[in-house]
């Protein structure tokens, strides 16, 4: 038998190449200028500069607004990433359990992955809106003075409704992938051992689907943190009293509507170490408990 | 054989480019029936000479607008002529070098201009401290008060409220028949802005920084104090309602017919003739008596055409042309009745007046009217750099109050505070 093995030190190089130069210019290049431009002050149309040290961190981490909305961006995650999981997870093991019609519901349920946040954003403005949205007359006839305008609690509860309901299809499609990884094996064992339906699921399936729950645990938590900025940018946009701005919201604010490039920067700067922080946290705690 | 043919593409191409015109782009914020009406008025230019192309190009509202202009400045991509709001102005005047300010274009490019020509509540506004026009005023609106005349027949009240003190017996009134009596849009704008320059107060130091970088805001006053503390006391009491931040949902509360009086533009007059479904007039912004009698001229909103600067003598040449062409009185009225912002020269009012207009739609001149109040210290309007920003914070306090979080003395406080950091950085950034 031949080995075929590549003598040029370079064609592995040359294969890489792409992805290498996709995640310079698209993700490492842009993160170095916000590096740089959170060091320097710098009006909007580019014409003086002025480097000014850890001014503008000074300034973001002085702001007592950064810090609302840092603590909205921190439930608001929370409550997103659990509603969306649970849902997903809830509605995948039910649709599992079907024989006949599963592919009809595997197929409607996935269909909101296909929309865009934005979009997504822009027909719940519809239905929450104060004049002739169907949702805003249902929760005030159910009692509830529901008005997002207005009050920030609602405009947040509205907001974790929409981002999860955006988020169940990813979760349900990664969700049911997971469960029909599960060998039938396993499965029939459990079912002579046990016969309670919830016991079986929290003892056998769920560690069994551990690895996809991390995996979208992650994810979620990226989604609410980013992706979510259609949905608000649609909605609320930041209102009412600026509760419902995330970190994401506050430094497309600051930059582009503000124009302050500066202050904008050194809070992304600040959110990407923010990221990394509870990803390494994630990856070195969670993981442990988490049998592949 | 191979180079006769080259030859040959080469003169067509000369010659192609002997008879082109010179393309002008012009990125504006107008969109829908404004954005027709802007192509509209580029058309007949074009139609009017053969030498310039003037393209316009929608994009977006005024903040997408201003993003687009200072990203494709920085990309050294930028139009020739963009439109900037108001409370952008600061930006894009304080960035040396980056406009062509249009009285230098004029007079460089033997357009007549004189600034007088200019009704007095828009010659100021994007003018340097000798008066001079940086920006050449576009659409000009005033904040204005619609009422409804059905729901003031109903309460029994012959004439719209001049006053704030007339209003708050009339809201007691109204609110008898059902109606709420207030709802406002942009609050930043009609009840701040124009508020301080309608009782003809004090905005920013630095003469509402025209004389320099202004750093310190006046907001917290006892006018607007009281003003505040009313408005968060008419809304406990029935009287006044916030329907949050969007400039429409506001007005579709007048729509609606839920409340009797609304605070909006001058320039929604077009869009209000069309859509309501029933009478309805419109009267000058209110004032305390109390704290001025009578009321101050109020200044412009809306925004203006700047030129950008680092392009060729062949452009200059047309946009000059072109903009002298906007502010022709036969363009200006066109635009006027078209959209209703108002018209920006003395001319083009006169133009309105003499065919006639402001006989069978009344509404129409009350923007103007106002406007043309006489000027007084401190009803030119405002320079203030960040001011998207100080506007946003703003907009929290004022929730804040509303909401009965704080009272407005402390919020109209805060709001001071949070501006003059703002203030204090754009000054540095431009040091």
């Amino acid at each position: 038998m031949k080995k075929v093995q590549f003598n040029n030190k370079f064609i592995p190089y040359l294969f890489v190449s792409p992805q290498i130069i996709i995640i310079l210019v698209f993700f490492i290049w842009p993160s170095i200028m916000a590096v740089y431009y959170s060091f320097v002050m710098q009006d909007a149309f580019g014409v003086s500069t002025q480097f000014v040290w850890f001014q503008n961190y000074k300034d973001a981490l002085m702001n007592s607004d950064y810090y609302s909305s840092f603590g909205f961006t921190l439930v608001f995650s929370t409550f997103v990433t659990l509603f969306s999981l649970s849902m997903g997870l809830f509605l995948a093991h039910k649709t599992n359990g079907m024989i006949k019609s599963r592919g009809i519901y595997r197929t409607l349920l996935m269909w909101p992955y296909a929309l865009a946040p934005a979009v997504v954003g822009l027909m719940a403005s519809f239905f929450f809106n104060q004049s002739h949205g169907d949702i805003y007359h249902f929760l005030n006839q159910l009692g509830w003075k529901f008005d997002p305008t207005s009050d920030p609690f609602s405009a947040q509860a509205m907001l974790v409704f929409i981002a999860s309901w955006k988020q169940i299809s990813v979760n349900f499609i990664f969700f049911l992938s997971g469960l029909q990884g599960i060998p039938k094996s396993v499965l029939e064992a459990s079912l002579i051992d046990c016969k309670s339906d919830t016991k079986r699921f929290w003892t056998i399936i769920f560690p069994l689907l551990a690895p996809t729950t991390f995996f979208l645990f992650i994810t979620n938590i990226t989604y609410s943190f980013f992706d979510t900025f259609g949905i608000i940018d649609t909605t609320t946009r930041g209102t009412p009293m600026g509760q419902t701005k995330t970190l994401a919201y506050k430094i497309y604010q600051d930059g582009f509507l503000g124009a302050d490039i500066g202050g904008s920067s050194a809070q992304s700067v600040i959110l990407m170490l923010f990221v990394l922080i509870i990803t390494i946290f994630q990856f070195k705690y969670l993981e442990k408990k988490v049998h592949y | 054989m191979k180079s006769k043919s080259l030859l040959f593409i080469a003169t067509c191409a000369m010659a192609l480019n002997l008879n082109a015109t010179t393309n002008i782009t012009w990125w504006h914020a107008m969109g829908g029936r404004l954005g027709e009406v802007v192509n509209e008025m580029a058309t007949k230019f074009n139609n009017s000479q053969n030498e310039y192309k003037v393209t316009p190009v929608y994009k977006g509202g005024y903040e997408d607008t201003m993003t687009a202009g200072i990203a494709a400045y920085r990309a050294h991509q930028a139009p020739d002529i963009i439109q900037i709001f108001d409370a952008g102005a600061a930006t894009i005047i304080a960035a040396k070098g980056v406009v062509y300010p249009v009285a230098d274009l004029f007079d460089k490019y033997g357009v007549k201009f004189n600034a007088q020509d200019y009704i007095s509540g828009v010659r100021n506004f994007y003018a340097d401290t000798k008066g001079r026009m940086i920006g050449s005023p576009f659409n000009s609106s005033t904040p204005v008060m619609y009422y409804n005349k059905d729901a003031f027949k109903k309460a029994g009240i012959k004439n719209p409220p001049a006053t704030w003190e007339e209003f708050e017996k009339d809201a007691v009134l109204l609110k008898k028949q059902g109606y709420i009596g207030l709802a406002q849009s942009l609050s930043t704008w009609t009840s701040a802005e124009n508020f301080m320059s309608r009782h003809n107060l004090q905005m920013a130091d630095k003469n509402n920084g025209f004389d320099g970088f202004a750093t310190k805001l006046y907001y917290e006053n006892p006018a607007m104090d009281y003003h505040w503390d009313k408005l968060r006391d008419w809304t406990v009491k029935g009287y006044f309602k916030y329907f949050g931040r969007g400039w429409a949902d506001n007005q579709q509360a007048f729509y609606d017919q839920k409340v009797a009086m609304w605070l909006g533009s001058s320039g929604s007059f077009g869009g209000l003739r069309k859509g309501a479904k029933f009478n309805f007039g419109t009267t000058y912004l209110p004032y305390w008596k109390k704290f001025i009698n009578p009321g101050a001229q109020t200044f412009i909103g809306g925004a203006a055409l700047f030129v950008f600067s680092g392009k060729n003598d062949a452009k200059y040449k047309g946009i000059a042309k072109f903009l002298q062409y906007l502010t022709t009185p036969k363009m200006q009225y066109f635009w006027h009745k078209n959209t209703g912002y108002v018209p920006i020269t003395k001319a083009a009012y006169a133009l309105a007046k003499k065919d006639g207009y402001y006989k069978t739609t009344p509404d129409a001149e009350i923007g103007i009217k106002q406007l043309s109040l006489p000027t007084q210290k401190w009803t030119k309007g405002y320079r203030l750099g960040n001011y998207v920003q100080i506007r946003e914070v703003m907009t929290i306090e004022f929730e804040n109050i509303l909401y009965g979080k704080k009272s407005a003395k402390q919020a109209l406080g805060d709001v001071d505070k949070k501006a003059d950091k703002l203030l204090a950085k754009f000054a540095r950034t431009y040091r």
